[in-house]
């Protein structure tokens, strides 16, 4: 299948109190055409950082200091801000965690939506209006014609995160960077924009790059999965192999971790320890000390990442080179 | 039949919403006649959405927002009707623990200082202060080099350990789990459940745990209650709702609760709509405009709580 995306060995740093903090660290991952690939991982493991890489948008701390993001045929990298402009909102587009915070307050929502309409596909007057008023039926939005002309804070959690989704969708991007998009709602609401996000990727044919923290989202809706930990992919593979048959130690932790039907009534396993911060990144594997599997050889070196199966990479020293053939 | 070691019955909280001096003065009815029975050493969980009233069941419990209406008996005392002094001395026994760790301690006290406070006001002697703390800190997993440390220097699942040992240091009965583990990772989350099961074994303590997270309630709770709207829809053992929920709500609830487990038939109710505003709720059975079994009996008549199959559901479907 064709790629959308490929990332190549991106490194991202942020300046910290003594030079450089690397947060996230040569990862690598590729995302197809028409699938969701999802990226797990817990708070501080750079799943949203590598997520702002992509379309350069971290803040002047930060730099992407190596590596490769191909998007289609070009590099996103190497193009200047008036080409990422022309790419942003068009070709990619995100929706982020909290609606309420990435929507400007004292804008109407038509306004908003309309706003990316203009700049993209340099349309004018009513052609924007009855545009962005199918986009808002689309994403399943009452009243349309009414909630053109509201400010965001009149809309609940559910709605205004179906706002940002017609924005992101408005002008039939290849690529959506969903990071995190459910976190912040309901679960029924949850199971609401799941589904929107399902059905508008298969009528749009468009790839989905979903960040999340949560396994059941990703047993939802993902195809494939990057597992994230300290800044380091550890593991990538198809959801369902993820889920029942977990590779890396981390991964195995984290879903036995989880509470679900099998875990009622039974002490919950769960990971010693915490996740270390970009400062306390040690020679060895970053996961080293909270591993029930550690071996000598682990808090020595950093194990590479290695394809031990057609679609399963791990990063962990209990898989050799010489077992799988690479 | 032993009497429990809370009850409480048809709690009641109305806020006063009024925009403007000029305007009739409106309630908004948070909690609407919500009643609940906690055993010895039991958990129950109070789960819903956001805005149906959960959190402040929870702070009424202790009196840190007034009910408006209603009874809530502790060891056959009702304490809605106890004096500030008296309540005071009574919430040694009832405690609390908050979502957010960093926001419910001061930033300037140390370890030591934050758990003192609780010694302090309940006027246990000096002298036994430092005993206590450090037996504390070691039932929930933390040493005594620990503090004289400020709460910034812990990590978010040591932050909610301190709080956990903030709430058990007067060795109370019932703890008040206000979404303990929400705001933590997946790793972090199962060892602080573990703690808090384990504590419950140790202290026989009884918790009452607020949460919206399903898989979470559904491995920690024995009894559990379904709140949409400020009123109670469903109220019953564990694993009879999860098995078989009854109200609509309920089986909208817990079919959204998305699954890890790839194979698992999945049959997914999707709730059209939103939470209504509770300060303009529906007429009838609050949840007849999400539900699809709606018949005109529920929008004119709100239901009453009846026992069905063994728990309490309140449901026109099941008259």
């Amino acid at each position: 299948m064709e790629n959308v995306l490929e990332v190549k060995e991106l490194t991202t740093q942020f300046k910290g109190k003594v030079g450089y903090l690397t947060v996230v660290d040569k990862v690598d991952f590729t995302v197809r055409k028409g699938e969701v690939m999802g990226i797990v991982g817990e708070s501080g493991c750079g799943k949203s950082v590598t997520s702002l890489s992509i379309l350069q948008l971290l803040d002047k701390k930060g730099k992407v200091s190596g590596g490769e993001i191909r998007f289609k045929d070009i590099d996103l990298l190497k193009q200047g801000e008036k080409e990422l402009r022309k790419i942003r909102g068009k070709e990619i587009s995100m929706i982020f965690q909290d609606p309420m915070t990435s929507l400007n307050p004292v804008l109407t929502i038509g306004k908003q939506i309309g706003e990316i309409i203009v700049k993209h596909e340099k349309q004018k007057g009513s052609n924007v209006k009855s545009k962005v008023v199918e986009l808002l039926q689309l994403v399943g939005i009452p009243r349309a014609n009414e909630l053109f002309h509201e400010y965001p804070h009149r809309l609940s959690g559910g709605m205004k995160q179906r706002v940002m989704i017609a924005m992101a969708i408005a002008c039939n991007p290849s690529l959506l960077i969903a990071d995190e998009p459910t976190t912040a709602l309901d679960v029924t609401i949850q199971a609401q924009i799941l589904d929107l996000l399902r059905s508008l990727k298969d009528d749009m044919d468009m790839s989905i790059l979903l960040i999340t923290h949560d396994l059941g989202v990703v047993a939802e809706i993902c195809d494939r999965v990057v597992v994230m930990y300290a800044g380091q992919v550890v593991e990538t593979t198809d959801s369902r192999t993820l889920l029942r048959n977990p590779r890396h130690p981390y991964t195995t932790g984290l879903i036995e971790s989880t509470p679900q039907q099998s875990t009622i009534g039974k002490r919950l396993k769960s990971i010693p320890g915490q996740v270390p911060t970009p400062d306390e990144y040690g020679m060895g594997c970053r996961f080293a000390d909270r591993c029930p599997k550690a071996m000598e050889i682990c808090n020595h070196g950093v194990p590479p990442l290695l394809m031990i199966d057609e679609n399963t990479s791990c990063r962990c020293w209990l898989y050799k080179e010489e077992e799988h053939g690479v | 039949m032993t009497t429990s070691l809370l009850q409480v019955r048809d709690l009641e909280k109305r806020f006063r919403a009024q925009k403007s001096f000029f305007q009739a003065k409106q309630y908004v009815h948070a909690v609407n006649g919500v009643s609940l029975e906690l055993n010895d050493k039991e958990t129950i969980g109070i789960v819903g959405e956001s805005g149906c009233g959960k959190s402040t069941t929870g702070r009424c419990l202790l009196r840190l927002i007034e009910p408006t209406k209603g009874e809530i008996l502790f060891q056959g005392r009702d304490i809605t009707k106890l004096s500030k002094v008296e309540m005071n001395k009574l919430r040694k026994e009832i405690q609390m623990v908050f979502q957010d760790p960093m926001e419910s301690m001061n930033p300037k006290l140390t370890i030591r200082e934050i758990l003192s406070e609780p010694l302090i006001a309940h006027k246990i002697p000096k002298a036994q202060h430092v005993e206590l703390i450090v037996k504390t800190l070691d039932l929930v997993g933390l040493s005594e080099k620990h503090l004289f440390r400020y709460p910034h220097e812990f990590s978010g699942g040591q932050r909610q350990r301190i709080g956990i040992a903030r709430a058990i240091i007067l060795r109370p009965k019932i703890v008040v789990l206000d979404e303990p583990v929400s705001a933590l990772d997946v790793s972090v989350q199962s060892q602080i459940l573990n703690l808090l099961q384990d504590l419950q074994e140790e202290l026989g303590l009884s918790y009452i745990f607020i949460s919206h997270d399903l898989g979470v309630v559904q491995h920690i709770v024995h009894r559990i209650g379904v709140m949409y709207l400020g009123e109670m829809v469903e109220i019953g053992e564990k694993e009879k709702i999860f098995d078989k929920p009854l109200h609509p709500y309920t089986q909208a609830l817990i079919s959204a609760i998305p699954k890890s487990d790839p194979d698992e038939v999945k049959e997914r109710i999707i709730l059209t709509g939103e939470l209504p505003s509770p300060s303009n709720p529906p007429s009838g059975c609050k949840f007849h405009p999400r539900c699809m079994y709606a018949t005109d009996t529920c929008r004119s008549a709100k239901p009453e709580m009846r026992e069905v199959e063994g728990r309490k559901v309140a449901c026109h479907l099941y008259n």
